[in-house]
């Protein structure tokens, strides 16, 4: 059984592409809140939940969102058998922070619901789950780098055990102004396309190397 | 090829206990380890709380298990982590320092106290990153592998053993050593007090007067393997299969439905070639909140699973965050491999919307198959079945 990359998007330094192709990029170099809240605004996209959410759950979300747009998932695949499985290296490092700041002082002791309940690094499939109303296989793992063997691996074993019939999986990283992500959608294949990108780590580990390449992702992480 | 996958090994480190027979024991005797907490130290006002002897696990480390040369730090729940993987090890002959063996760890939250800035200069600010925590395990065991890190909120556990499971039968190792744990912190407690889900009581899993969950802190470990003669018990159990899904409802509370639970279920029976009806037992989530255990008798009713003997084990442990899929698979194994049906701690008057059988007193029954849940923030949930060969 073959697996295909059907479409791929990237997130980095204030730009997104879609396919290796820029799609959107944000003049200002005034860092990754500003970026996600233009980028919002260029795709028209209407949640306001998302302004509820931490830095990393934005991304997420946002890089989700990139990469289903125009895609009606749902009808080409059932929804649990539609899976989410990202990887990521500083977990939710940045909310953790703010959590812990807000408990620092008993005198001055403050925890919030609404920062804690993102202290965790699958809120972000959560999120994207719910926008997209996919039930399926949900899982975050972490890894120091974008790792194509082991985001491969598990995607193809969840395949392998045929609960999958749809995978949206890679890499989401933030931690303030350092952020990145990397999503593909894999499905199987079912036309055997000779311009379908097969879904494997030296793929995975080429398109990693041309967003660097082309500075749409840049190298400094 | 396909190959079996066979559980066993198993070593808890919680309130209850450093290895499986004293908490067995403890289970046993009905004892819980849900105490009230004055310390101060997890929280501004006395709670319930399931917390591990850490003088006894800093002499147990010290005695037996340090690094001197060249020295080694390492923080309490890399101690906890060393000691319930060294327990395992004894009851296993699998070699893991070899590359046939991956180290899965799974945690919510790792080194989460080395916030504090007194913590982190003693230890370093990178150790707080999860993988860091990963390489200090596999390092200790001079295990040549990158750990498999999960971290997906109160399900990690199970979807470590679930991975797992998948990477041996896929024929990728040939032994996975799976270990969840996670530390008491001022962090998890504040913020569970936040979602004002935190029981004044020993919480009641089930029952009609549940009103929350008690916090806990531990450690488990599994070993899977493809060979049945790795472990020095006889006749380890086999892991069947497991799936996890989302609700895709809401991040903080669980479906009222409970449809994503029932769709990680359903999908767990598909991989282990299991139906409803050959179940023995369960082993649930119970939490003890009013939202999650509904959720769960409502899953479980419509998986067909009504009169299958159910425990939660959260009356013993309490919650023990990714801790809590690994301690509990441990309990389970036991109760199968001994026959026993152990009691669901602080379960007395049905509190369910859904007549599901909870285990209401410990006693013997032929145990062959059993089904384990996880749920969690974020909508996630998990399922694995076990079975005796």
């Amino acid at each position: 059984m073959a697996l295909i990359i059907r479409k791929y998007c990237a997130i980095r330094d204030a730009r997104i592409s879609v396919d290796g192709k820029a799609v959107f990029s944000y003049e200002g170099q005034d860092g990754f809140k500003k970026f996600i809240r233009a980028a919002y605004k260029h795709y028209q996209t209407d949640y306001p939940k998302f302004f509820k959410m931490d830095n990393l759950s934005k991304l997420g979300f946002f890089s989700v969102e990139v990469l289903l747009k125009g895609e009606d998932i749902l009808k080409l695949h059932p929804a649990e058998k539609t899976g989410i499985i990202l990887t990521n290296a500083s977990s939710s490092l940045e909310i953790d922070e703010k959590h812990f700041e807000s408990i620092k002082d008993r005198g001055h002791y403050f925890p919030s619901p609404s920062n804690f309940v993102y202290t965790l690094p699958n809120i972000m499939a959560g999120e994207a789950a719910i926008r997209h109303k996919i039930k399926g296989e949900n899982t975050v793992l972490i890894s120091e780098h974008f790792d194509p063997e082991l985001v491969f691996c598990l995607v193809e074993l969840a395949f392998k055990s045929k609960l999958l019939s749809s995978c949206i999986c890679g890499w989401v990283e933030q931690y303030e102004n350092n952020y990145e992500s990397l999503l593909f959608l894999v499905e199987k294949d079912k036309n055997n396309s000779a311009e379908d990108i097969i879904f494997e780590p030296s793929n995975l580990t080429n398109i990693y190397k041309l967003e660097q390449k082309d500075g749409r992702i840049n190298t400094k992480a | 090829m396909m190959a079996d996958v066979y559980a066993g090994a198993e070593n808890i480190i919680s309130s209850l206990g450093f290895n499986i027979a004293e908490n067995i024991a403890n289970i046993f005797a009905g004892n819980t380890g849900i105490v009230r907490d004055e310390s101060g130290k997890y929280s501004p006002i006395p709670l319930p709380l399931s917390v591990v002897d850490h003088n006894r696990l800093d002499e147990l480390f010290a005695e037996n298990l340090s690094r001197e040369n060249p020295p080694v730090r390492y923080t309490m729940l890399e101690k906890m982590f060393i000691i319930s993987i060294k327990d395992a090890l004894r009851q296993n002959y699998i070699e893991i320092n070899s590359s046939d063996t991956l180290i899965i760890i799974s945690s919510t939250k790792g080194n989460i106290d080395l916030l504090q800035p007194e913590q982190q200069k003693k230890f370093g600010r990178k150790r707080i990153y999860l993988h860091e925590l990963g390489r200090m395990i596999a390092g200790y065991f001079n295990n040549p592998n990158t750990p498999l890190i999960v971290s997906n909120a109160c399900i990690s556990g199970v979807l470590g053993i679930v991975y797992g499971e998948r990477l041996i039968k896929s024929g990728k190792y040939k032994h996975v050593i799976v270990c969840g744990g996670d530390l008491m912190s001022e962090f998890i407690v504040s913020g569970f007090q936040s979602f004002q889900s935190l029981s004044m009581n020993p919480c009641k899993p089930f029952d009609k007067t549940r009103d929350g969950l008690n916090l806990g802190e531990g450690c488990g470990t599994l070993i899977l393997s493809s060979d049945p003669g790795a472990f020095a018990e006889k006749n380890p159990v086999k892991v069947l299969g497991g799936a996890g899904s989302n609700d895709a409802n809401h991040i903080s509370g669980p479906s009222r439905t409970g449809e994503g639970l029932y769709i990680a279920i359903d999908h767990a029976f598909r991989t282990s070639d299991i139906h409803a009806a050959q179940l023995d037992t369960i082993s649930v989530h119970g939490t003890a909140t009013d939202y999650n255990d509904e959720m769960e008798s409502r899953a479980l009713s419509r998986a067909g699973l009504e009169k299958v003997p159910v425990n939660s084990y959260k009356g013993y442990f309490g919650h023990t965050l990714g801790a809590a899929g690994v301690i509990e698979t441990a309990i389970s194994l036991q109760s199968m491999k001994k026959n026993m049906l152990f009691r669901s701690a602080g379960y007395s008057k049905h509190g369910v919307s859904k007549n599901i059988n909870v285990i209401s007193k410990t006693e013997e029954k032929e145990i062959n198959t059993c089904l384990k849940t996880a749920s969690g923030f974020g909508g996630s949930n998990a399922a694995l079945v076990f079975q005796k060969e």
